[in-house]
């Protein structure tokens, strides 16, 4: 084993270790406070305990959300940075959010939920999404190559585009259809359907592993498209793969989520800070420090003013933002 | 024509618009040869390059190695047969070693990657070979033009390539550098009989270091060959549009250009 072998196994393990950490603290504060040992007992033996519903049926399963959506959205966000190599790009610069939130907002106003149930808000989402995803696709696409450059334009303007219609919409919309608009658009980690859970950690993983496919292509992209070509990387293909996990990842997070911001900004270059630029560690890094970050906050947003909750995006934006400002002033952040 | 061409430039038309920069361009490079393009800025010298490089597309005409269209061959393949050394590449966080060891990714299969021990060892080899192994922790960003200059050529050869394409390997480098990248090309050529194509801008280092030149003026070559063919008074009168004067390197007899400025000029004809 080398030193990079060595060192990539702390990074990995010690992330690994804060993760099970923010788990077994975010399961055990709430109301009803659970210490550790009472966890264990309550998990393992099984009974049918208030303890047993609280944990298995109202904390893990958000704690698992949190997990899948932290990990994709930061994993999306170390993505987006090395294709555009930008640090300021995360994942709702490419107006995925605008789109998901013009779909969830039509279905409220539209009372779609009223005709397929409370699945009408992801399925829209995810709907807004991927238009969003085939419009900037389109217009970017041409005959000699993504223009990568335009792309983000586009979907900033798209952004624009989209919040300015939402904004539209709410100004003519009823105070009712109103407050689910905003409460949606904070997002929340609240999410009572079994399903898409499972399917948002399905593609949260799936995302994670494919990644690693085009990893060292996008090492190598680093040095400019010109340079990756002369190393045989196929450049176009690379940047139409990632645009494509990153776009599925960020349109399933925010159809199950709703937005929360700063988790696909700060937390990949925050990871960037210790791994340093290599892809293949940076991903599984960003991967668990963001889900690990967003179990964390999700564990303040609905704790810090019981029994009311925080929207989860307010606490990710406080905190995420104050930890970043403090760590750019004392390290230096290369790229 | 050379017959045994390893790089052949077939009659290549090319721009990057409306209008061709280079216009049926023949060039055929023979193995183990040492050429470099020189010209005038603006002449398609670069624009040569990234044509030889499937960087760009040929209007008209064919790019050829080892008897194949370079657009047949797969990107890692060709990877593999021609390294490039551009023009600064961009300043990446990664360190000096880890740059070079991104010259083995034309020799990694589809789904790799974690890299060999063998391929750490080959970097390791061209490390020592271009003197940059006390680099190795260095970020990119941080070393000096030189250096970069060094590290970008290991790279390249860690690529294990048959030809190596320089875009101005000399630019922004003072005499020292020049010197010593110049003489481990020349080296690299002459020791491991690699074939080198190289844009230079500098006459005179092409002179002292490559065995032929060609000449390229306003997108065509205007003359290729020795230097002692190419280098002439008349030649570089014409292309460049400067008188100059021609002499001989008294150490390696090749051609030596000097400048001749306005004032020497109006001198002369006063004289007249």
């Amino acid at each position: 084993m080398n030193n990079k072998t060595i060192r990539w196994a702390t990074i990995v393990l010690s992330l690994l270790a804060i993760l099970v950490i923010a788990g077994v603290v975010a399961l055990g504060t709430g109301s009803t406070h659970i210490s550790v040992s009472d966890i264990l007992k309550t998990l393992l033996s099984g009974e049918q305990t208030a303890n047993h519903t609280i944990l298995m049926d109202i904390r893990l399963p958000r704690i698992i959300l949190a997990f899948a959506v932290g990990g994709a959205l930061s994993l999306a966000g170390a993505i987006l940075q090395g294709i555009f190599r930008n640090p300021l790009v995360e994942p709702y610069t490419l107006g995925i959010s605008g789109g998901a939130s013009l779909g969830v907002c039509m279905t409220i106003v539209l009372k779609l939920y009223a005709i397929v149930g409370v699945i009408a808000y992801p399925i829209s989402g995810f709907i807004g999404a991927a238009l969003t995803i085939l419009i900037v696709y389109g217009i970017s696409s041409r005959k000699e190559g993504l223009r990568i450059q335009g792309m983000l334009l586009i979907g900033v303007m798209i952004s624009f585009i989209s919040s300015s219609i939402v904004m539209l919409i709410m100004s003519v919309s009823r105070s009712e259809d109103i407050h689910g608009i905003v409460f949606w658009v904070m997002g929340s980690l609240e999410e009572p359907n079994e399903f898409l859970i499972k399917m948002t950690v399905a593609f949260s993983m799936a995302g994670l592993v494919a990644a690693y496919f085009f990893s060292m292509n996008l090492n190598a992209l680093a040095l400019g498209e010109e340079e990756a070509m002369h190393l045989g990387v196929n450049v176009d293909r690379t940047k139409k793969f990632f645009f494509l996990v990153a776009s599925v990842l960020t349109g399933i997070c925010v159809s199950v989520a709703g937005i929360i911001g700063f988790v696909g900004l700060v937390v990949p270059h925050f990871v960037r800070m210790f791994t340093g630029s290599d892809h293949r560690i940076l991903f599984i890094g960003s991967f668990l420090a963001g889900a690990s970050f967003l179990i964390f906050c999700d564990t303040i947003a609905r704790t810090i003013i019981a029994p009311l909750e925080l929207p989860v995006g307010v606490i990710t934006g406080i905190i995420g933002g104050s930890v970043f400002i403090y760590a750019l002033s004392r390290k230096k952040v290369m790229w | 024509m050379v017959s045994n061409a390893v790089l052949d430039i077939k009659t290549v038309t090319v721009g990057y618009r409306k209008d061709p920069v280079l216009i049926d361009i023949d060039l055929a490079v023979a193995k183990g040869d040492l050429v470099g393009i020189i010209g005038p800025n603006g002449s398609g010298k670069t624009t040569l390059l990234k044509v030889a490089t499937r960087i760009l597309k040929p209007w008209a005409g064919e790019v050829m190695i080892n008897d194949r269209s370079i657009w047949d061959v797969s990107r890692k393949d060709l990877a593999r047969e021609i390294a490039v050394v551009s023009q600064g590449v961009e300043s990446a966080n990664v360190s000096v070693y880890e740059y070079i060891l991104l010259g083995r990714f034309p020799y990694y299969s589809d789904f790799q990657f974690v890299e060999s021990s063998k391929d750490e060892e080959i970097a390791r080899k061209y490390m020592e070979l271009t003197d940059t192994t006390h680099l190795k922790d260095a970020p990119m960003s941080e070393i000096s033009g030189g250096e970069r200059q060094l590290a970008q050529i290991a790279r390249a050869l860690t690529q294990e390539p048959g030809m190596v394409f320089l875009d101005e390997p000399t630019a922004h480098l003072d005499i020292t550098h020049q010197v010593k990248v110049m003489d481990l090309i020349k080296h690299l050529n002459s020791a491991l009989g690699l074939t080198v194509l190289m844009v230079l801008h500098d006459l005179n280092l092409a002179s002292e270091y490559c065995s032929r030149l060609a000449l390229l003026d306003n997108g065509r070559i205007h003359t290729a060959g020795t230097p002692h063919e190419v280098l002439t008074y008349e030649v570089i009168e014409e292309v460049y549009k400067t008188p100059v004067v021609v002499e001989k390197n008294p150490l390696s007899n090749k051609p030596f250009v000097l400048l001749v400025t306005a004032d020497e000029i109006a001198r002369a004809k006063e004289g007249e």
